[in-house]
């Protein structure tokens, strides 16, 4: 508050200071509205609709619930291929294929539900059933792909000679000169637990505990940890491991940089900074620590260790060692000189006197820091295990560079969630406990 | 005092065997978490250095190499800096202003749902933990997350960026600040209610007033962490001076004096704003001027 002057006229001065505190309660908005109509016009907001792709919108939400069934015909050797995403261990084995196709030899049909149905016919030809419209007729003439659509062909269809691809909400059917391809989406993720290959692909639950065994070389708990946590789609343990690694980022970092950060905040603390040079140097280096950020330690220490999680380790420990010895600093400031006089007053030497007359005064005040900083920076190990090829975060680049694969993304943010989540509550537990817990200080 | 007089030496026998009992066992307990503790960052640094591609100390003689080359290349190109640092000044100003607006947008966000979260300050009380739970779910998405994807949507640029900062900060503040709610005296509010101002009404005039303050201060805060999130989602392709930096980075040597010159725009915002931002906490905190 400003001091109101006892002798001036009170009443003169009161209505000032009104004054000015209303033109600051109308400037404040006026302000960050300006903000705002300057950003809207610099980051191009407007544009934002032309640049927005809603179609990767759709196939992202699409993906990260259901599953695509790949059901293809080679127009060469008229093969036919099914295949959960295309992949490799998600293929359907000779023979055998999803209950919603009827294969004929080289011909099939396949019922996308909702009265589409595409039909594989003789030479190449392919129809496409659907109730809003005649049928689509494919077919590969003198290597070019026909169709029977007249110009201008409708907005879901995108053709040219050498691909037609047809997109309904039923599924979608993709035309090339060396195959047919229909996607068809179903819910779920199919191949969480089981990979195709698996015989417990498919089987409830209960059928596994209880059932008859499966598989004759293993009983069916052992078959199933281990078809499950050797899943190739999903890769469980590589998932887990890269979890752990994250978390184990964080953990290194931030204990090595509190560990590395304690003796040094003693000497940049002002009551105990035994040279007034040394301690304006170190609080010097903890300021050019944490201003070099980190990003820039994470470049740096992955041209001289490589990628991996222990560059990311390292990166998160020099940055946090600025930032403890920082506040490390500050709370050693802040002790009470009593205690340490008490102890001093028994004959004790420097050494044990900053042992039971200053630790246990700035023990709390630590862990709940370093523990706070552990969980957030179980987050940042997250982002630089992005930059640096290491933990989740990589998985979740990975992922999402496909452009294809975001069922998997999905799960990926679902544990980088639930991850965050539980470091925050274990660590807000600890700090409480500590806190509460450690008033005798040994 | 009187007991142990009354019952002699043998009181203070046994209360100093109990004492050191219970030192005995406590300084037991922590010598064993000392040593799970040791176990544990000796064990995790083994494994984290066996699943990354180049050893510890295989690493550390080169860990000046770079950093190294980069200031030599500087050094020998500092004609050339000005020129550099003006080029990459927008960058710069595109990096603060991404972190500006989602501190802003995060903050008010923030604000609104800690207001709705707090006990007595609610305005549907049914549904705090609602609202506590949306809180912890916007902390718990690190910022890449929201930005990879939307960057997928939207195109590269600084709106993925913004949008994913923002929803962190939202979370983080709006916890912070429904603990400083928490302590809000509810008087003024109840003054206000009786004559009759609505929920909007009580919250701006009644507990705004009080907290202030402390959400500015923390707001604050946040601008610095924001800054330097805002920098590295650039290096994930969300623009600003971050995506300039992966560019620089991959030109590769001969074209380390534009690394340099972001290097240094960066590290001098930083310092800047860290210094701008704990001048004005410590004011608003004590209460000078204000």
């Amino acid at each position: 508050m400003t001091m109101l002057s006892v002798n001036g006229d009170l009443r003169q001065q009161t209505e000032a200071l009104f004054h000015r505190k209303k033109l600051v309660a109308l400037a404040v908005p006026v302000v960050v509205l300006a903000y705002l109509v300057y950003i809207f016009i610099s980051f191009d907001v407007m544009g934002l609709a032309d640049r927005a792709r809603m179609d990767n919108a759709r196939t992202l939400v699409a993906d990260s619930y259901s599953y695509k069934t790949h059901v293809s015909r080679d127009n060469r050797d008229n093969d036919l291929a099914f295949s959960i995403e295309g992949a490799r261990a998600g293929t359907y084995a000779d023979g055998t294929h999803p209950d919603w196709i009827e294969v004929q030899g080289t011909n099939m049909v396949v019922d996308l539900g909702d009265d589409h149905v595409i039909r594989f016919l003789d030479d190449t030809l392919v129809s496409f059933e659907m109730p809003d419209h005649p049928t689509i007729n494919l077919q590969l003439v003198d290597g070019a792909v026909v169709t029977n659509l007249s110009d201008p062909v409708p907005e879901w269809v995108n053709a040219s000679k050498t691909r037609v691809s047809i997109t309904t909400e039923a599924g979608r059917l993709s035309y090339t000169r060396s195959k047919a391809e229909v996607f068809r989406y179903s819910l779920g993720w199919e191949m969480f637990w089981f990979t195709l290959s698996s015989p417990y692909h498919d089987v409830s639950f209960w059928d596994v505990l209880t059932g008859p065994q499966l598989d004759e070389s293993r009983s069916n708990i052992v078959g199933a940890w281990q078809d499950f946590w050797g899943n190739t789609l999903w890769r469980h343990t590589d998932v887990f491991w890269a979890m752990w690694e994250t978390v184990l980022m964080a953990f290194l970092g931030t204990f090595g940089a509190a560990i590395i950060a304690l003796p040094l905040a003693f000497l940049a603390a002002r009551n105990f900074a035994p040279v007034i040079a040394l301690r304006f140097a170190v609080r010097r280096v903890f300021d050019f620590v944490r201003g070099v950020d980190g990003l820039i330690w994470t470049i740096v220490l992955s041209r001289a260790f490589g990628p991996g999680p222990m560059t990311g380790a390292l990166a998160i420990l020099i940055t946090d060692t600025g930032s403890f010895g920082k506040s490390f600093s500050e709370a050693l400031e802040n002790v009470d000189g009593k205690q340490i006089e008490g102890v001093q007053s028994t004959g004790a030497k420097p050494l044990q006197r900053y042992r039971f007359g200053v630790i246990p005064q700035v023990t709390p005040i630590l862990l709940s820091q370093i523990l706070y900083y552990f969980e957030s920076n179980t987050r940042s190990a997250t982002v630089i295990g992005a930059i640096t090829g290491g933990g989740i975060g990589l998985f979740l680049t990975q992922a999402m560079q496909t452009q294809n694969n975001w069922e998997k993304v999905t799960y990926y943010i679902i544990l980088i969630v639930l991850m965050v989540m539980m470091m925050d509550s274990v660590s807000g537990w600890l700090r409480r406990r500590l806190i509460k817990g450690d008033d005798s200080g040994h | 005092m009187a007991d142990i007089s009354a019952t002699g030496n043998l009181g203070v026998h046994s209360t100093r065997d109990a004492y050191m009992a219970m030192t005995r066992r406590r300084r037991a307990y922590g010598a064993v978490l000392l040593a799970a503790f040791i176990f544990l960052m000796v064990t995790g640094f083994q494994t984290v250095e066996a699943r990354s591609a180049g050893g510890f100390w295989d690493g550390l003689p080169q860990l000046f190499d770079f950093p190294a080359g980069v200031v030599t290349e500087a050094w020998a190109k500092i004609d050339r800096m000005p020129a550099n640092l003006l080029r990459y000044f927008p960058a710069l100003i595109e990096t603060i202003n991404i972190a500006a607006v989602s501190t802003l947008v995060g903050a008010f966000l923030g604000l609104v749902l800690s207001l709705l979260s707090t006990r007595g300050l609610a305005r549907w009380p049914r549904l705090i933990p609602v609202f506590r739970r949306t809180m912890d779910i916007m902390r718990a998405f690190p910022e890449i997350v929201i930005a990879l994807v939307l960057i997928f949507i939207l195109g590269g640029g600084p709106i993925p960026a913004m949008i994913a900062i923002a929803v962190h900060t939202a979370g983080a503040l709006g916890k912070l600040f429904s603990e400083v709610a928490e302590n809000a005296d509810l008087k003024p509010v109840e003054g206000l209610s009786s004559v009759g101002a609505n929920w909007s009404q009580r919250m701006l005039l009644g507990v705004f007033p009080q907290v202030a303050p402390n959400y500015l201060s923390y707001t604050l805060m946040r601008f610095e962490i924001n800054i330097r999130a805002s920098a590295i989602l650039g290096f994930v392709g969300a623009g600003g001076i971050g995506y300039e930096l992966r560019n620089a980075m991959t030109f590769g040597t001969g074209k380390f004096d534009l690394a340099a010159a972001i290097f240094v725009l960066l590290f001098l915002t930083i310092v800047f704003f860290d210094q701008l931002s704990s001048h004005y906490r410590n004011r608003l905190v004590k209460g000078s001027g204000a």
